[in-house]
């Protein structure tokens, strides 16, 4: 029997190594060490040939791989607790949005589900503008921020001198927290002292009430965002620059392309990798402005208009005690960010790129 | 001449700066590229130097001064950094307890993830759909698991009582919080940790590794032998990152300490309420305390801030 399992897996092993071969240098690797395999194999059966968990563990390496077992050790453990605090969470979390969990009930009650949450989420008024103004954050934050990381580094890439230093500068922001930058806009946004109100008072605008005003104030939030983050996008972006090769800039050159028409016809369009990978990156980022939020006003509820589904999650489930309904906004929060990841994952996927 | 050899040993676009750069325009394109980058810097420096110079203004030169001018010698004090010290500085150690933990044992727990799932042998295809089950773990909005993990920590682990023996030497049970919040962190650390160590271990160098396998050696062998001392670099990123991400986090703290009089709340959680009351709000001690509360990751950023920025590229 262990002879069969043997025979299967020398069967197996050369084909999944001849498909993998194709891929390039990736599949030439597997391929040796797949021989490496075997010869631990051998000497490991021949020990204990009757052992039915040996022949079992022949078997599965067999199907997966020569490592397969070994390997678990590593990453099995690991893998289950990440899979249990995010999978499992989520999926008890959408448990919990379909019972009428609420004040101070211990647990909540698994016998009555139904989707009355949601039904609650769509006519209410609060969570129609929360989602609005998700989606109008994410959209203008996300491009905002790779616009001006796009130009911050088109213009670093230019070969300036104390690059390094504009570099640390620009990236400064990213390493203070939302709960720290927070203060600072606060102060910025100051009506009588505020900086944004002397430098509109300079050109004989203003002043603004930037936090108080329900239409100004999501814009003033995502500047502040763009301020904090578009020194990521800068990084990644020249990340992405210094992969094109000399030739291209050459040969737009030899064309007598304009700088700006080598720029969009010719660079920009190589960038659409370090594009989608900041942008997904970004828009996590986006979903986080809960800190920033919270924080700006040191409480659960957030400056009128620029209320997020973020912030009314937490403030229906921690604030009103609302749990059910706060975990049927979560549920839709985490449905748009897998609209968004899911492609994103997909997309690296078939790229082999993961 | 010699600016561009200087500039050679800098950058490694020179040749392509060079190339791009119209000769005659050399001269005015070049001072105004040095202004609009030098504009973007004080944008970005402004907001950050205008805290640091009003957290150390009195309450008259506040209302006197430009936001972003330095105090006279009769407007200048450091009472508000005094008391923003005297303030956050229990939530500093609060913060240190669990964020040093965590991030240790997140980045090892990731290392061994990645060395797992990178460097033995076993299908392609498999290997990948466990990572990206993995990295999505990365993008989730963590309210999605929020009511859970309460359900989670007050009702079903009830570490309370578990750890009723340390609370016996007298330390208040409400350190509960930080031990929730270290096994939190590293959890939720998990997937990106394993992406960070997982691009650095798929450049690794094969040869030593294969034949150290052919000799017979195991993969803990492997692991302990070769793949964790050329893993340096990598954890110095994963490190500096994850650092910076849970002593910055405010979500978890807040739902898992919850109130900033708790005797272990964190310094997220008492600096979002500094300097509010009822009379309105003290904008200088809102400054130090930002200020004070970002110093441990201000110093990580001056001293490792290359390391930051690889970090935060990849």
């Amino acid at each position: 029997m262990s002879n069969f399992y043997q025979r299967v897996r020398r069967a197996i092993t050369p084909s999944s190594g001849d498909e993998q071969r194709v891929d390039g240098d990736e599949g030439e690797r597997d391929g040796v060490r797949t021989d490496g395999g075997v010869v631990n194999e051998d000497s490991r059966s021949s020990g204990s040939e009757s052992g039915v968990l040996d022949r079992l563990a022949a078997g599965i390496d067999g199907r997966l791989g020569s490592d397969f077992l070994e390997s678990s050790i590593f990453w099995v453990p690991p893998f289950l607790l990440m899979g249990l605090f995010v999978y499992g969470a989520v999926i008890w979390n959408f448990l919990i949005s379909l019972t009428d969990y609420q004040r101070f009930a211990n647990a909540p009650d698994y016998s009555n589900l139904d989707f009355e949450m949601y039904t609650r989420a769509l006519a209410d008024s609060g969570f129609i503008d929360a989602a609005v103004n998700t989606f109008i954050l994410l959209v203008a934050f996300t491009a905002g921020t790779l616009a001006v990381g796009l130009i911050l580094a088109i213009l670093i890439d230019r070969g300036i001198r104390f690059e390094n230093s504009f570099r640390t500068i620009y990236l400064l922001p990213m390493s203070l927290s939302f709960v720290v930058t927070a203060q600072f806009w606060l102060w910025i946004y100051n009506y009588n002292n505020g900086i944004a109100n002397r430098v509109i008072g300079l050109v004989g605008v203003g002043p603004i009430s930037w936090l108080g005003n329900q239409a100004i104030v999501l814009w003033a939030v995502i500047f502040a965002l763009m301020w904090q983050f578009s020194g990521y996008a800068m990084v990644v972006y020249l990340a992405g620059l210094r992969a094109i090769p000399d030739e291209h800039y050459e040969a737009a050159q030899v064309d007598g392309a304009s700088t700006l028409k080598m720029y969009w016809r010719v660079i920009i369009p190589q960038l659409k990798g370090a594009t989608i990978s900041a942008a997904v990156v970004l828009m996590v980022f986006g979903m986080k402005a809960f800190d920033f939020l919270y924080s700006l006003v040191g409480g659960y509820r957030p400056p009128n208009g620029a209320d997020i589904l973020a912030t009314k999650m937490v403030r229906e489930a921690y604030a009103n005690l609302n749990w059910a309904y706060g975990a049927a906004i979560a549920i839709v929060l985490f449905a748009m960010a897998l609209g968004v990841i899911g492609p994103y994952l997909v997309y690296e996927y078939r790229r082999n790129n993961l | 001449m010699t600016d561009d050899t200087l500039r050679t040993d800098g950058g490694t676009a020179t040749f392509t700066a060079r190339l791009r750069r119209n000769v005659e325009q050399m001269t005015i394109e070049d001072a105004g590229l040095y202004v609009v980058l030098l504009l973007a810097a004080g944008f970005y420096l402004v907001p950050i130097e205008s805290g640091l110079v009003t957290s150390i203004k009195t309450g008259t030169a506040i209302v006197e001064t430009a936001p972003f001018a330095p105090p006279g010698p009769s407007g200048f004090t450091l009472e508000k950094w005094q008391a923003a010290v005297e303030a956050l500085l229990r939530g500093m150690g609060n913060s240190m307890l669990y964020a040093v933990p965590a991030t240790v044992i997140s980045a090892f727990v990731g290392s061994i993830t990645a060395y797992g799932l990178t460097i033995p042998d076993w299908k392609q295809s498999y290997k990948a759909l466990v990572l990206a089950l993995i990295i999505a773990g990365i993008f989730i909005p963590y309210q999605a698991v929020l009511v859970p993990l309460t359900q989670f920590w007050s009702q079903w682990a009830q570490l309370t009582d578990l750890l009723s023996f340390v609370w016996a030497l007298g330390i208040p049970n409400d350190y509960v919080g930080i031990v929730e919040l270290v096994v939190t962190h590293v959890a939720y650390g998990i997937p990106i940790c394993t992406l960070l160590f997982r691009t650095y271990y798929k450049t690794m160098s094969e040869e030593m590794i294969e034949s150290a396998r052919l000799d017979g050696a195991t993969l803990r062998r492997v692991y302990r032998r070769i793949v964790f001392p050329l893993s340096g670099p990598m954890f110095a990123v994963v490190l500096i990152y994850q650092f910076t991400q849970i002593w910055n986090d405010l979500l978890f703290t807040l739902v898992l300490v919850s109130t900033e009089s708790s005797p272990a709340a964190p310094v997220v959680l008492i600096l979002a309420g500094l300097g509010t009351s009822l009379e309105g709000q003290d904008f200088a001690l809102r400054m130090a305390g930002a200020f004070f509360a970002a110093l441990p990751t201000l110093a990580v950023y001056i001293f490792f801030g290359d390391e930051f920025a690889e970090g935060v590229a990849a």
